[in-house]
């Protein structure tokens, strides 16, 4: 446990309450990419308000389930779902199910930023205007400026809002797309490796902002960052080869975990 | 790892080692050579076509040209109705004058035959609408004939023995006079891209070639582009990746394949035939070159649709657009810049296309530019095969200038297409 600073640990352990709500759960999840099956039998609560925090070595298929949560395996024909995640009690997998609806409640942020190659306004107007939240235009430069203010970006672009969101630094860009994903008022955001291309100083920012973000939304996160997952996350699920191996409070998770692989994957004993 | 199995050491510089590295470099430059030559021989060829047509053809770009004094006198030209005058006695009455020391009229009909046969059209078109020259002198600088033309040129030699000559020494003679008095000129030649084809070399142009494949490239282009885009859409989007599209797919190259007159002949039968559509109508043209550049533009289309980053798809889908705001929003635009190139190069390729507008009429010999896509046109291509198919010595130098001109439009649409694809390019 020694790549865990107190002040980490003490963070993590703080905000742990167990009784948050459910928002999502996956139940009995398998997932097959042709003949080849990346999820068995996974079943995993994502609570109300705290972050989630999914690890496991390369391959395990921790990215797997988190595009489960919002159907963007959906567009890989070859990928089948089977099981059951709810979002609210609600079978997102249904067929009745809107998946643009889905998709707004249920945001994400990609491993590599990825704006569009628009102006850092229409970045984040985009997804207000495509679902009609804004009526009016100055509803819109609201929405704008406080997506950008709680992603914690809005005083570093204020002058270039119209300026292209792919001039940013990559720190920024990562921020502009949480900024964007925050825009439609999502329920839940999902992070995938949302810093694994960013610098230190740069993920340090993105890390204090998920915290922040935790209030108002449900966060899941895929790191490959030990230190990443014990900073950031009040819950954390351990996948190796498919298989959810363990899954708890982070601080439990970090200091007394169950299961022996979990053990030998956070003292970096393989991974 | 056990003693046994390692490798021994290994001493870089002896012989061995060296001899091998030096044939590793050897090889090296010789593909580097076999490429440079490759390349040289390339542009040396293409440099020997470009340089025989110019040196044919650059003579068509200027034209010999007479000035002559007319006189539309009351005689021939009535002042209440210019256009009926009997032009052709202004003309010879012009000649007459030009010539006032002949009087016998065989001489004076070899004089005549300096100007081209078109004079008459050119003195009526040029009275008819300056109506106010009625009983007046005007000069008019007219063409000489073709024999005349070249001689000029330099193209008939002047030293040959006469009977090796299109042009009598009697003939030479009257022009020198005419030289002499400074009425021969050979300014840029306008008429090329402002006339039409005519039996006369001197006065044919591309206007109605250029007209024609114009009309019919931009009926090329507005089918083939929307139908393109939209099928490689479907088939790269929506498409369910199984038997029957990878059939389709397999097709669609298969068609891009088809040799050109087999389209002429479909666009005979199917286009003229069934559906009744005019005979050498830039319209029909335009449907037979659409079916052959419709298989480019679908596969340029897909390249360029697969070549956007899937992150951009993804960030899209992430925050709810559905499929069409992905790809009406996002991808195509970025797509387009490569849409545009392949499409452009497809287009030029129509340009070039000769057989399948053979088949379909469209080398009629037409002596007005189309008005519309419905009415008979000849195309770039076509007349040049035209050209190249009559005998009149004037009609060589023009084929080749008529090549040079389809040239400069391709050069030009390529250029264009590069140019978009550099400007709008973006790099991830």
């Amino acid at each position: 446990m020694n790549m865990l600073t107190d002040a980490a640990v003490e963070t993590a352990l703080e905000g742990a309450p167990e009784s948050n709500a459910v928002k999502m759960r996956g139940n009995k999840v398998n997932v097959f990419y042709g003949e080849k099956q990346a999820l068995f039998d996974v079943s995993l609560d994502v609570r109300e308000n705290q972050v989630t925090a999914l690890i496991g070595p390369s391959g395990c298929g921790k990215s797997t389930f988190l595009r489960c949560l919002n159907r963007m395996n959906d567009t890989i024909d070859i990928c089948s779902v089977k099981g059951e995640i709810t979002l609210d009690g609600e079978d997102i997998y249904n067929p009745r199910i809107d998946v643009v609806e889905l998709r707004a409640r249920v945001g994400m942020v990609f491993q590599k930023p990825n704006p569009f190659p628009k102006s850092i306004y229409e970045n984040i107007a985009y997804g207000p205007r495509i679902h009609g939240l804004a009526s009016a235009k100055g509803d819109l430069d609201g929405i704008v400026e406080t997506s950008l203010q709680k992603a914690g970006l809005f005083n570093e672009v204020k002058d270039r809002l119209h300026e292209p969101g792919t001039g940013l630094s990559g720190g920024q860009q990562q921020r502009l797309c949480i900024a964007r994903a925050i825009a439609v008022s999502p329920e839940v955001i999902l992070m995938d490796e949302p810093c694994s291309a960013l610098d230190p100083i740069a993920t340090a920012r993105v890390e204090e902002l998920i915290d922040e973000l935790r209030e108002n939304y449900t966060i899941v996160i895929v790191t490959h960052s030990m230190q990443q997952a014990a900073r950031v996350s009040q819950r954390t699920a351990m996948f190796h080869l498919g298989n959810l191996v363990e899954e708890g409070p982070t601080d439990k998770m970090f200091t007394n975990p169950e299961d022996k692989r979990t053990q030998d994957y956070i003292t970096g004993r393989f991974g | 790892m056990s003693e046994t199995t390692a490798p021994k050491p290994f001493d870089w510089s002896s012989p061995e080692a060296t001899a091998i590295r030096k044939r590793r470099y050897a090889a090296d430059r010789r593909l580097r050579l076999y490429g440079l030559i490759s390349i040289l021989t390339a542009i040396g060829l293409l440099g020997v076509l470009i340089a025989s047509l110019i040196v044919t053809g650059h003579t068509a770009f200027v034209q010999t040209e007479i000035a002559v004094e007319f006189t539309a006198d009351p005689e021939n030209v009535p002042a209440d109705d210019p256009a009926s005058g009997n032009f052709r006695a202004v003309v010879s009455n012009a000649v007459q004058q030009l010539f006032p020391e002949i009087d016998d009229p065989r001489e004076l009909r070899t004089a005549s035959g300096i100007l081209s046969d078109g004079a008459v059209n050119i003195v009526r078109n040029y009275v008819t609408a300056h109506p106010e020259v009625a009983g007046q002198s005007f000069t008019l600088e007219v063409p000489a004939s073709d024999p005349y033309d070249q001689l000029n040129k330099g193209v008939i030699n002047r030293d040959l023995p006469e009977e090796r000559r299109r042009v009598s020494n009697e003939q030479i003679a009257l022009f020198e006079t005419l030289e002499e008095r400074g009425l021969v000129s050979t300014p840029f030649n306008w008429g090329l891209f402002v006339n039409s084809d005519s039996r006369f070399p001197e006065l044919a142009g591309l206007a109605g070639a250029i007209a024609g494949s114009f009309y019919a490239l931009l009926v090329c282009f507005l089918i083939s582009f929307p139908v393109g885009i939209a099928a490689a859409i479907y088939l790269e989007e929506f498409a369910p990746k199984n038997r029957w599209t990878d059939l389709v797919e397999v097709n669609i190259n298969n068609l891009a394949a088809v040799p050109s007159i087999v389209f002429g002949l479909l666009g005979l039968a199917v286009f003229i035939q069934v559906f009744g559509l005019p005979r050498s109508a830039p319209l029909v043209g335009g449907l037979v070159l659409s079916l052959m550049t419709l298989p480019t533009i679908i596969i340029v289309t897909r390249v360029a649709l697969k070549s956007i980053p899937p992150s951009i798809r993804e960030a899209a889908l992430g925050i709810g657009a559905s499929k069409h705001e992905v790809i009406l929003h996002h991808v195509l635009p970025l797509a387009i810049p490569g849409i545009l190139t392949g499409t452009i190069i497809g287009l030029a390729q129509a340009l070039g296309e000769t057989a399948p507008l053979l088949l379909i009429g469209m080398n009629a010999f037409l002596t007005s530019p189309p008005g519309g896509i419905m009415d008979p046109a000849t195309a770039l291509p076509t007349q040049i095969f035209i050209w190249a198919d009559s005998p009149e010595r004037g009609f060589v130098s023009r084929t080749s200038a008529a090549i040079l001109v389809l040239l400069g439009f391709l050069i030009f649409m390529n250029a264009l297409a590069i140019y978009l694809r550099q400007r709008f390019e973006r790099r991830w």
